[in-house]
């Protein structure tokens, strides 16, 4: 999967969430977001770049979400 | 079982509370008061001689062929036009009265070609019926004396009818079709008296404001209007009610049929969505379902640079499930994914979804309406609590205020359109929200109170606006909010609405929308009565998409336009089942009945019907197939019914994603784009081949029936479960109503749902369950399905598709009322007559700048790609906008379209592309001839076809 346009979605998907004044509220939406929506090779890849590539080009939100949620977001297989 | 005449009342049907009891021919009957004497003696099984009245019209009283006698009253009052009075005591039979109407009917006669035997109506005609009823046997006047007929000319300019005045009656019931029915106001009656005569204003009909809606060919009493498909085939047999299988208006038709052989659609008149009207494509444009273009043997090849080899269904079919198996064998269980399409039956599109999670094992199925209306999904489900408009189309004949948004109905939803536009010409207000000058903001006894045309993109910053307004002006329905909504979230978005940065005034700037006009509209929304909004594909085909659902829906709640009819949110479906396709599970994270595959009951209750562990992740959405497919974990797909590779957006990526498909299986009538790039092609059966389901835009399931059998064997259903059987996961179902017992087993809104129930009741809309044996009209009354309201906060966030000196206009796209969609099926009609080319719209100031003459090639350029197409010159669009439609591949309005799409459901964000147009000589852009030579060669491979006529 194209790491950069995954980053690009979960922007966008962290550009909805960071409008409610409620910073947990943000993780959460962020993160249940992905879990609901993403197939387990996109949030793959998606945690794969955030760990080799620092994060680069993702939203401090988004990587403050992933952060939290780490594990719920981690595909079984 | 269905007799092609119908009876026909006289008179349209009244509702009251109050019953009137009277007499007619010494036969008691009670009718609700308004009722005409007419439509009182049909309900006493009298029949009233008459050629002016028809029941789909208003009474005119102009031919005077029903006469009756009522005692106490002189003369001799016209049945039609007479209302009845209690205790009146009426007489439709005596000499006199018999007298009288063979005298009428011997006018009319001695002004007509008598070529009975030799005219498309003969045996259909009402003027031949009445002469009959009446006991005409003579004509004294002769022939010979002033007449019509000997000089009229024919017209037949319109491709699907003729007009042939010589045989008009001038009862002017075309005239009042077309105004009452349709709402065009294209024909006048013109004269008086003997030179009274039908025009199509100064022109013919095809020149003319004509939509060939077909409602005056249906009302005309003789063969003055009349299909060809009648004047070439000849009178029907019989008839079958089935469903169009167009738009999400979902029309109720009866296929008139001669042996196998459908010779017209006539719209019927008990159809719940459309009450006896219809539009131009499922009135006429059904001839593509016997075009020379369908493929009727199933064909593989190994690579799309093979010849296809035509085989057995038995080897197509175990070749396609031989390569899923190795393909998931050698990448993975998730390498391989379905499509369902909007454009199959619901019970075809369960069992494609059911394919993918039973034998492939996975989630990777998805839908057209991932480009449509996926965000409305989202949009309504999280503040409403169901994925599904409020309301059924009747209830916009209770609405005081109608708002349009980002939708086109007169084009896109033309019957719906002709219902709203009888509203509007009886009073009710409208707003429209469009970046364009669309036909509704100024057209025959229409006209926009508000028209709110706002820069494409900027949608949230205008509803935000909106109830910006109604909640700082103090608008709001308080009580609704407290009862019928969540407390807190409501306080939170009162406090994010009320900020002054959403003020008209601070979001002019950004929408173009000027305050005034805006705080006007917002008042006339909340204030004016009851308040509906029907929005389309120009609200969800944004990077915002899913946020402005929730913006409409805060909207709605804010002002207490739900939960009862003339109110509500109403998303406009595209295709004819595009909801149902929803509703049947065919999103990658839903099943059947909007419920997550995350929730282990509904898994374990699938998991239990079907035998199998269903998978807990959300699988693959189009786009991410796109995107695994070139990124090399998604190697096979199955695509009933879909044309992806021309409706997607950013085509040269959909291209070099299917072209790295190991196996991809397109199962359809033609070889559409994406079958180019097939493997296995396994021949569809079109709408009249099979029995089904579909499901329109509110909520209704209608009955699909088989009219002739499947050409190529086989109906789309009985393909899946071959292909499911030689996965190794048989389905027993031997008809398509098991399959709908099924659906009804497993989903709680459509436990009450059967065959037998649809054949009871006509339709039924879904919630249908114990709580709502008879369907649900309208939603979320007493309380909302997620149980309290929420709000939304629907912060404005700007499209990163952005304008800058290289691409200084934004593109959108949209479809016109002759094309549908892709145009597979229209562009096999005479459909072509009105539209047979995509064009550029923009406007006047655009194209002097760039000296582009109207009807000349233009070259188009975004970020993703460029084509050229004609220039159409158009004060309907706003300077720095211009506009397309996309139903020829050729046309490549999709090379030019990006991948940005919608925050939560990646619906593409077809609405706004950033361009730059140029004048050119080229006909053709680089991308265009690649694409003709390639679209040579894929010609060049098939087999030669026989017509399957
Ligand atoms: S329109 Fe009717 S009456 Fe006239 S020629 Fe035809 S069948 Fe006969
Ligand atoms: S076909 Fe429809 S639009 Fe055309 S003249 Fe007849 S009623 Fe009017
Ligand atoms: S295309 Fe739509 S409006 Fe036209 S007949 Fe079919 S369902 Fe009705
Ligand atoms: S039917 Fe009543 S006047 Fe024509």
């Amino acid at each position: 999967m194209d790491a950069l346009k995954l980053v690009q979605m979960a922007n966008q998907i962290a550009t909805f969430f960071e409008s409610d004044p409620d910073p947990a509220a943000v993780h959460d939406g962020i993160a249940g977001h992905i879990r609901r929506f993403w197939d387990p090779r996109m949030r793959r890849a998606l945690l794969q770049h955030i760990d080799e590539q620092a994060g680069e080009g993702c939203r401090p939100a988004v990587l403050a979400a992933i952060a939290a949620n780490r594990e719920n977001l981690t595909p079984a297989r | 079982m269905y007799s092609v005449k119908e009876p026909d009342a006289g008179t349209p049907e009244r509702k009251s509370s109050e019953q009137v009891t009277l007499e007619i021919d010494g036969r008691a009957v009670t009718v609700p008061a308004g009722t005409s004497v007419m439509r009182a003696a049909a309900d006493a099984g009298v029949r009233v001689p008459k050629l002016c009245a028809t029941e789909s019209l208003e009474a005119f009283g102009s031919c005077r062929l029903c006469l009756v006698q009522i005692e106490g009253r002189r003369g001799y009052p016209a049945s039609c036009t007479t209302i009845v009075e209690p205790g009146m005591k009426v007489k439709t039979q005596s000499d006199p009265l018999a007298k009288l109407r063979r005298g009428v009917m011997e006018m009319y006669i001695s002004d007509h070609p008598l070529d009975c035997l030799t005219c498309p109506t003969n045996g259909n005609c009402e003027l031949q019926e009445q002469a009959g009823v009446v006991g005409l046997r003579e004509v004294r006047y002769g022939f010979d004396g002033a007449n019509h007929f000997k000089q009229a000319e024919k017209d037949t300019s319109n491709p699907y009818f003729d007009f042939d005045p010589a045989k008009c009656i001038a009862c002017s019931r075309c005239v009042r079709a077309c105004e009452e029915v349709q709402g065009t106001f294209a024909l006048t009656l013109q004269g008086r008296g003997f030179e009274s005569k039908i025009a199509s204003g100064n022109t013919d009909f095809k020149s003319s404001e004509c939509v060939s809606c077909g409602a005056c060919v249906q009302a005309c009493p003789t063969a003055t209007l009349v299909e060809k498909s009648i004047v070439e085939r000849g009178q029907p047999d019989h008839s079958v009610v089935t469903t169009c299988a167009y738009c999400g208006v979902g029309c109720s038709f009866r296929a008139e049929v001669k042996g196998s052989e459908v010779v017209r659609m006539v719209p019927n008149k008990d159809g719940h969505a459309n009450h006896g009207h219809s539009c131009v494509k499922g009135r006429f444009a059904w001839g593509y379902a016997t075009h020379k273009d369908r493929i009727t043997k199933p064909m593989i090849r190994r690579s799309i640079h093979d010849p296809w080899r035509e085989v057995s269904w038995d080897e197509a079919i175990a070749y396609a499930a031989s390569e899923f198996k190795r393909i998931q064998a050698e990448h993975g269980r998730g390498a391989v994914g379905g499509i369902t399409s909007s454009r199959c039956t619901n019970e075809e599109t369960y069992l494609v979804q059911k394919l993918v999670r039973a034998a492939f094992g996975n989630n990777n199925v998805d839908t057209c309406a991932r480009v449509c209306h996926s965000p409305t999904g989202y949009g309504l489900k999280t503040t409403l609590g169901e994925s599904a408009g409020t309301q059924n189309f009747d209830s916009v004949e209770h609405a005081d205020v109608i708002v349009v948004i980002g939708a086109n109905p007169t084009d896109a939803h033309p019957v719906f359109a002709s219902q709203m536009k009888r509203r509007l010409r009886a009073g009710a207000r409208l707003i429209v929200i469009d970046p364009r000058g669309i036909d509704l903001v100024r057209s025959a006894h229409v006209e926009a109170a508000h028209h709110l045309q706002l820069r494409p993109g900027t949608n949230v910053a205008v509803i935000n606006a909106l109830a910006h307004v109604v909640v700082t002006e103090g608008l709001y329905a308080e009580s609704f909010v407290r009862t019928r909504c969540e407390q807190p979230a409501f306080d939170k978005w009162k406090a994010f609405i009320s900020d002054p940065r959403h003020a008209p005034e601070v979001t002019e700037e950004i929408t173009g929308v000027p305050a005034a006009e805006l705080r006007a509209a917002a008042r006339l929304y909340a204030t004016g009565g009851n308040a509906a909004i029907y929005y389309g594909l120009g609200v969800t085909e944004h990077s915002q998409g899913s946020t402005m659902v929730m913006g409409i829906a805060n909207l709605a709640m804010v002002t207490g336009n739900i939960g009862r009819p003339g109110v509500g949110v109403n998303p406009l479906r595209g295709q004819n089942n595009v909801q149902g396709s929803c509703d049947m599970g065919s999103f990658p994270h839903e099943l059947p009945g909007y419920r997550h595959v995350s929730d282990p009951a509904v898994r374990a209750l699938f998991g239990a019907a079907w035998g199998v562990d269903i998978d807990s992740e959300p699988g693959l959405r189009i786009p991410n197939m796109f995107d695994a497919a070139i990124g090399g974990s998604f190697k096979g797909l199955y695509v009933q019914g879909e044309d992806i590779a021309q409706s997607d957006p950013n085509t040269q990526h959909v291209f070099a994603a299917l072209e790295s498909l190991e196996c991809l299986v397109v199962q359809d009538l033609f070889i559409n784009e994406t079958a180019k790039f097939a493997h296995v092609f396994l021949p569809g059966s079109s709408f009249l081949e099979k029995d089904g389901t579909f499901t329109n835009a509110e909520r209704r399931i209608s009955r699909v029936r088989k009219v002739t059998p499947p050409l190529a064997g086989k109906a789309d259903w009985e393909t899946t479960l071959a292909l499911a059987e030689a996965l190794g996961y048989p389905m027993q179902y031997t008809h398509p109503s098991q399959i709908m017992d099924e659906i009804a087993r497993l989903t709680p809104t459509f436990t009450g749902v059967s065959y037998a129930r649809l054949d009871e009741l006509g339709s039924i809309q879904w919630p249908c369950n114990d709580r709502a044996p008879g369907g649900t009209p309208v939603m979320h009354i007493d309380e909302f399905v997620r149980g309290k309201g929420k709000f939304v906060i629907t912060e404005y966030v700007a499209t990163q598709e952005r304008v800058n000196r290289k691409f200084p206009l934004i593109l959108t796209t949209g479809r016109i009322l002759s094309q549908y969609n892709v145009g597979a099926q229209t562009r096999r009609t005479a459909n072509n007559t009105w539209h047979d080319e995509d064009r550029l719209e923009l406007h006047p100031h655009d194209a002097e700048q760039r000296g582009i003459k109207d009807g000349e090639w233009c070259k188009i350029v975004s970020r993703a790609g460029e084509t050229v197409l004609r220039a159409t010159i158009s004060e309907r669009m706003q300077p720095g906008v211009v506009y397309t439609t996309f139903h020829f591949p050729g046309s490549g309005a999709n090379v030019i379209t990006t991948e940005n799409s919608d925050w939560a459901t990646n619906c593409p964000e077809y609405k706004v592309t950033a361009v730059q147009v140029s004048p050119t000589t080229e006909p053709a852009s680089k991308w265009q001839r690649r694409f003709g030579e390639f679209s040579e060669q894929q010609d060049a491979l098939l087999p030669p076809q026989s017509d399957p006529r």
